[in-house]
């Protein structure tokens, strides 16, 4: 039988005497050769318990003892011995990635011989190899979890700690992290703790905690939890491109806890083993994932699941008035090629998706359409202007969310609206409504008096989106909206922006999750820089149905995609 | 190792960001050439505006004495309102007004009065002025003492100064010092104030905390690049200032070297705390202005002499680490090693570095609470 | 709803109300980002008031107490009458006497003592016999400025001995008076030669400067490095918005904190306010305005606080000690004083000393408003023109 590499006991954490314990009497096993998950909503408590298995906290009460040893008592002994990847990881951007390696792998000590098979190892996992001279600020997002991840396992650790290390990257990226991962465990027999919000990642791991409020809920194998919701989850299919209306329609049905777009049709978790009584549409039982499992687990828990946004207007439905015209759109940086001649227009009420592996120029393609970059060729309309020349008042009717979380970090909630209200030309009784109204429709007023820079990712994100909905714009960008953000605030989020299209607000995403390209109106799919496939979520899947894939998901249309030229760009550089 | 790896990635950010290396070496270059040709204390021709209402010789021989003066420019200006309106547009420091019965009264009365009306908005200068005239009015009565040569001359008490250490009052010999000291001050300062919150701010700190490393060892790893680049500033200045302006160096180099590294490591620990207890760069920036540089730069006798300076603020000066060194510099550069005087320097400086850098130290957990 | 023509006039008003509440918003934001971290608003407000009265008494050129070694080796009457003449002055403090020379040279190398007045074994003869009397003053020159002015108030105190004895001197010793041209020096505006009413403004000048040119820098790189640059530059905000709300904090804590110094100047420190305020507070509101935009033009070059932190010292240094705060303009060689006709500080100084000292009303001031003004409108623009430009 394995052996325990780190056992959490009781352990109990608080950060003021008054507040609330982040974490309550935990207790964790993680043993050799399995990967275990911990999954949980923002501000649940998984870095806090991460940080002190790790050794960067002290604990209130219990004990983690990793690889034996006591990591409360000898914190630098056992960081000696363990792996950990922190979620913001300490990459010194103003390094190259060998020089990021070298700085870990002396920190680590590894002997000066052992190196250069480290290396070739790491760099053949990761495919950073022909990236070896840049600087890591200059490496796409994916790339540089993978330099992260590379780092902290330049010493074969016995035990490794993930903390979200999949936040913000690519599919492909992302299936290569596992890849990296899963065959370190195998080869050297380590044991991995990781926590994660991609709840598909749950069914990666060999073992799942999940954890809420700074309480386990329950812990087991993947199986364990499919099992919890057996016979309870339906697929409903839905007339092309009327997947949303459908599950707008179906999370009002009473019993039914989740609803979320799955493959163009709609799939429902429900209460009890009744099937939704959802008129027009074929409903046949599915298997469970451990997602639906998840959503089941907080509804009972905390009594919501993120179905209820409270706010609904009448829906316009789409028009015909093209809101963003773009043609042969080039960017050019030097000699290097951003954005090679992307065209694509965008009708008033849809929700366009701009998708694409790490670096493949969505985000140059999305800071020209705000007009915070220039563009080198082609022409950019957006509501008939180009930001980018036209003055203020054009810019009051677009809305933007930048990947990062840019608000200011010391001024509270309510600070942070009335600022950006005011920026926007709102004044007195009408702003104070509308930040009213916001904090309401995105569950913010319980915390309007916090500053924004400690509030849990969710909110932080939720305040983001009200910053960007309160002048009402007509045109709504979000850049990687969803990145670092848990399962349940994202299928709220959803929600809310599917709720505010139908109104009429023209939408424009950028996003990694691929579950969320089925909620768009409108899929662009970019590769270094070029435009790889256009078309409705529909049309996209059906280019990637084969004999492997006779029902593909977006994902696997993805991937089909993106695999190619990245292939290529490897083979080339 | 790790303290070598650590150094290894200080020494790159250093090099990938030429700021810091800006701050070390061109602002010495800067400083210096400003410092050598544009800041004298010692005032050089002078604008004076000559009211020569006299016409008789002693008045003309006065005034001759003054043209001939190589800290005089002087104009001849035919009234006094016109040469007033001079000294208020500023054209003019000062006005030498020599009345028309000047050298009537003079031969009756064996004594005669000329003024001098001086801009005070500059105090300091206008004294300096003023201190240059009555030299030369002094000289010119000592010459018409010994020209009515008859009789016995008066006996008289001939001032004769020497000053010790600076012959010609080169104003670049004492400044030298001074701006190795700001030098250093600054780059000790300024650039490890931002270290560690910055690591914070970024969150590679969390990382770094976590590998083996000790917390010692992420202390020299910050000190040892900024020390040495701070040598480096030091090296620029005291080449260039002997290169360009051939100030000599009395005291001997290994004194020089063993004087400045307590300074700077007394700096940098100043600059650490800074780091280690400010939530963020842009309070660590303020606080390292306010608290370091701005007392460093008034009291520290770089400008102003301490001693000169009312007992309280004396006190104040007492506790800033450029203050002991600029009083060491300045000996060393003109004076030699007088150890006598050093020493005091020296052990205030190593004591403030200790607990400059303990205190840091301290403040930097590998924790992260 | 509003009716369907608006009059070019109402919708020009409205523009203007539109650009000034956002302004506001901008400028309220800024402020709430300084004065929300307590530390942050502790070194932004006390600090500048504590120094100035602080810097306010070091500053001085003046010297008293000057520790003189005294060399007697005459041990005559004359000799202790002329050494009386030193001790009764304040400028020196006697505080050895010794007929050792090498004692005299040990006390001054170890800096005990910073003067020697060595009177030689002849003196007393010489004086008596009517030759002149050699007396050797010796200054530490450690310190070029003190040693200077030391060295002036030895050649006073000896030259009004001089008199003094030549006055006093039995008239059989000499039938004639020699003849003798007196000194009389008149400062104007500074009667009593006091170098505070000379550096108080000057130190509120430098004060003001690094104060405005921190918040200007460091606020747009925190924004900068942080990400929410983007955010303002994508909310409806024309380029001169965006300057004026950045530079706004400075004119705001800038403006309120000179005023402060302003007072402690003239009630504390006793420094006569001659010229007109107005003149005071349109030069300041220049200078500040001009100070913020070469802190923007800074912060528009610099992609991070420390480059921000380290490009303010790079401007801020040279450009206090080319603004004549120690060492004054006009003794600097040309093409030095050419260089400072660049320097915002430099206009300011001179406004500062112009309208304190001279009494100089808004007229007197054109020739040093004006300039300034021009470097500050042009900073302003070069940072507009890379707000945009940089934003990428």
């Amino acid at each position: 039988m394995s052996a325990a590499v780190l056992e959490v006991r009781d352990v109990v954490k608080r950060f003021a005497p008054s507040d609330a314990p982040a974490l309550e009497g935990v207790s964790i096993t993680v043993s050799t050769g399995e990967i275990v998950g911990l999954i949980g909503p923002d501000g649940a408590g998984k870095t806090t318990l991460l940080r002190i298995c790790a050794g960067l906290l002290g604990s209130d009460a219990g004990s983690v003892h990793a690889l034996g040893i006591d990591v409360l008592a000898q914190p630098v002994i056992v960081q000696q011995q363990i792996g950990y990847m922190p979620q913001r990881f300490g990459l010194y951007e103003d390094l190259t990635v060998q020089e990021n390696l070298d700085l870990y792998a002396n920190l680590q000590a590894i002997p000066r011989r052992d190196r250069p098979a480290r290396y070739q190892r790491l760099y053949r996992m990761t495919g950073l190899e022909p990236f070896a001279d840049r600087l890591a600020g200059r490496l796409s997002g994916g790339m540089k979890q993978k330099l992260g991840l590379a780092c902290a396992l330049i010493k074969i650790p016995r035990l490794l700690l993930l903390d979200e290390p999949t936040v913000g990257v690519d599919p492909v990226s992302r299936r290569d992290l596992w890849a990296i991962v899963r065959e370190m465990v195998k080869i050297s027999g380590i044991g991995v703790f990781v926590s994660t919000a991609y709840l598909d990642e749950a069914e990666r791991c060999d073992r799942v905690y999940v954890l809420n409020r700074g309480r386990l809920l329950d812990s087991g194998m993947p199986a364990h939890f499919h099992g919890m919701v057996a016979n309870r989850v339906w697929e409903a299919s839905a007339p092309a491109g009327r997947a949303r209306e459908l599950r707008l329609k179906a999370q009002q049905i009473d019993g039914v806890i989740d609803s979320s777009i799955d493959r163009g049709r709609v799939r429902i978790v429900t209460r009890d083993k009744r099937a939704p009584a959802l008129p027009d549409s074929q409903l046949r039982s599915v298997t469970p994932r451990f997602e639906d499992a998840f959503m089941h687990l907080m509804h009972l828990h905390e009594g919501h699941n993120g179905l209820m946004v409270n706010h609904f207007s009448a829906a316009h439905g789409t028009s015909d008035d093209t809101v963003v015209e773009v043609r042969r759109l080039t960017k050019r940086f030097g000699k290097f090629i951003a954005v090679d001649g992307i065209s694509f227009s965008v009708r008033r009420g849809e929700v366009f998706g701009l998708l694409g592996p790490n670096g493949a120029g969505k985000t140059t393609t999305f800071r020209m359409l705000c007009g915070l970059l220039p563009a080198s060729g082609g022409t950019l309309r957006v509501a008939g202007r180009d930001l980018r020349h036209s003055p203020g008042h054009a810019r009051a009717r677009i809305g933007y969310m930048a990947q990062k979380f840019s608000l200011y970090g010391l001024l509270t909630v309510e600070e942070n609206l009335r600022f950006f209200g005011k920026s926007y030309g709102l004044w007195g009784k009408a702003l104070e409504q509308r930040i009213e109204e916001m904090l309401r429709r995105l569950d913010l007023a319980d915390r309007r008096h916090e500053p924004a820079d400690h509030l849990p990712g969710g909110y932080k994100q939720r305040l983001a989106l009200a910053a960007a909905l309160l002048h009402e714009p007509d045109v709504l960008f979000l850049d990687e909206p969803t990145s670092g953000v848990d399962p349940l605030a994202r299928r709220e989020f959803w929600s809310r922006i599917t709720a505010e299209a139908s109104s009429g607000v023209t939408v424009i995403v950028t996003t990694h999750f691929m579950e969320e390209a089925e909620y768009c109106d409108h899929l662009l799919i970019l590769s270094r820089g070029r435009p790889l496939a256009l078309g409705t979520p529909g049309e996209i899947r059906n280019m990637a149905r084969d004999d492997q894939h006779p029902d593909p998901t977006i994902e696997d249309a993805f991937i089909k995609l993106a695999e190619e030229p990245q292939r290529k760009e490897v083979e080339l550089a | 190792m790790r303290t070598a790896g650590l150094l290894h990635k200080e020494i790159l950010q250093i090099r990938r960001d030429p700021s810091s290396i800006a701050l070390a070496l061109v602002m010495p270059i800067i400083l210096l050439l400003l410092f050598g040709y544009g800041v004298t204390f010692g005032a050089r021709n002078i604008e004076v505006a000559v009211v020569l209402e006299s016409r008789g010789q002693a008045a003309r021989d006065l005034i001759g004495r003054l043209e001939g003066s190589t800290y005089f420019l002087p104009t001849r200006v035919a009234t006094l309102s016109e040469a007033s309106d001079m000294l208020t547009r500023q054209e003019v420091s000062a006005i030498l007004h020599v009345r028309s019965d000047f050298d009537q009264r003079l031969s009756s009365t064996g004594e005669a009065e000329v003024q001098l009306l001086l801009d005070g908005v500059d105090a300091n200068r206008a004294r300096l002025i003023s201190g240059y005239v009555a030299g030369l009015v002094s000289e010119f009565n000592g010459v018409m003492l010994r020209q009515e040569g008859a009789g016995r001359d008066p006996p008289v008490v001939q001032l004769h100064t020497r000053l010790w250490f600076n012959e010609e009052l080169d104003s670049r010999r004492t400044l030298v010092p001074g701006l190795i000291s700001m030098i250093m001050t600054l780059t000790g300062l300024l650039l490890t104030a931002l270290v560690l919150v910055r690591e914070k701010e970024r969150g590679t700190m969390e990382a770094l905390l976590v590998t083996p490393v000790r917390a010692n060892e992420i202390m020299i790893a910050k000190l040892l690049p900024y020390f040495l680049l701070g040598f480096a500033g030091l090296g620029v200045t005291v080449a260039l200032a002997r290169l360009l302006f051939g100030v000599p160096m009395q005291g001997s180099v290994s004194t020089l070297l063993l004087l400045s590294a307590l300074f700077m490591l007394a700096s940098l620990g100043l600059g650490l705390l800074i780091s280690s207890i400010a939530p963020g760069q842009m309070v660590a920036s303020q606080i390292s202005v306010v608290i370091g540089f701005l007392p460093a730069f008034f009291l520290s006798g770089l400008l102003f002499d301490i001693r000169a300076q009312p007992r309280w603020t004396q006190v104040i000066s007492t506790i800033i680490p450029t203050t002991y060194f600029i009083d060491a510099s300045k000996t060393l550069f003109l004076a030699g090693d007088v150890w006598s005087v050093l020493w005091k320097d020296a052990a205030v400086l190593a004591a403030m570095a200790v607990i400059l850098l303990t205190i840091a130290r301290l403040k930097l957990k590998k924790r992260l609470e | 709803m509003t009716a369907p023509t608006v009059h070019p006039v109402q919708m020009l008003l409205l523009a203007i109300v539109a650009s000034m509440r956002r302004l506001l918003a901008l400028t309220a934001k800024e402020i709430r980002m300084i004065f929300k971290d307590p530390r942050s608003r502790v070194t932004v407000i006390i600090p500048p008031i504590v120094q100035l009265i602080v810097f306010g008494y070091a500053a001085t050129f003046e010297v008293s107490n000057v520790p003189l070694v005294v060399v007697d080796q005459s041990r005559s009457e004359e000799s202790r009458s002329l050494i009386a003449a030193f001790e009764s002055s304040d400028a020196f403090v006697r505080i050895a006497t010794t007929t050792d020379l090498g004692e005299m040279r040990e006390l001054i190398t170890s800096q005990k003592a910073r003067a020697a007045l060595h009177i030689g074994p002849t003196f007393a003869r010489d004086l008596a016999a009517g030759e002149p009397a050699n007396v050797q003053f010796i200054v530490d020159a450690r310190s070029s400025n003190t040693a200077a002015i030391t060295t002036g108030y030895a050649a006073r105190i000896v030259t009004s001995f001089n008199e003094r004895t030549s006055d006093h001197r039995p008239a059989n010793v000499s039938t004639a008076r020699p003849r003798q041209v007196r000194l009389i020096d008149l400062a104007w505006f500074n009667e009593n030669y006091l170098s505070r009413w000379f550096f108080v403004p000057a130190i509120v000048v430098q004060l003001v400067l690094i104060e405005v040119l921190l918040i200007c820098t460091l606020s747009v790189a925190r924004e900068r490095e942080q990400g929410t640059f983007d955010q303002l530059l994508v909310a409806p905000y024309a380029t001169w918005e965006l300057l004026a709300g950045k530079a706004a904090p400075g004119l705001l804590i800038g403006l309120p904190q000179a005023a402060v110094a302003g007072l402690i100047a003239v009630y504390w420190f006793e420094v006569p306010l001659r010229g007109s305020l107005a003149a005071l507070t349109v030069g300041l509101l220049s200078y500040i305005t001009c100070a913020a935009g070469v802190g923007l033009f800074i912060s528009s070059l610099a992609r991070t606080m420390q480059q921000a932190l380290l490009g303010t010292f790079l401007f801020m240094m040279p450009a206090s000690l080319l603004s004549g705060l120690a060492t004054p303009i006009e003794d600097m060689p040309r093409w030095i004083q050419l260089i400072t006709y660049l320097n915002p500080a430099r206009y300011a100084l001179s406004i500062g000393r112009d309208v304190f000292l001279r009494g100089a009303a808004l007229a007197d001031i054109v020739d040093d408003l004006l300039p300034m003004t021009i470097i500050g409108v042009v900073c302003l623009a070069l940072a507009g023109v890379m707000f945009r430009l940089r934003s990428q």
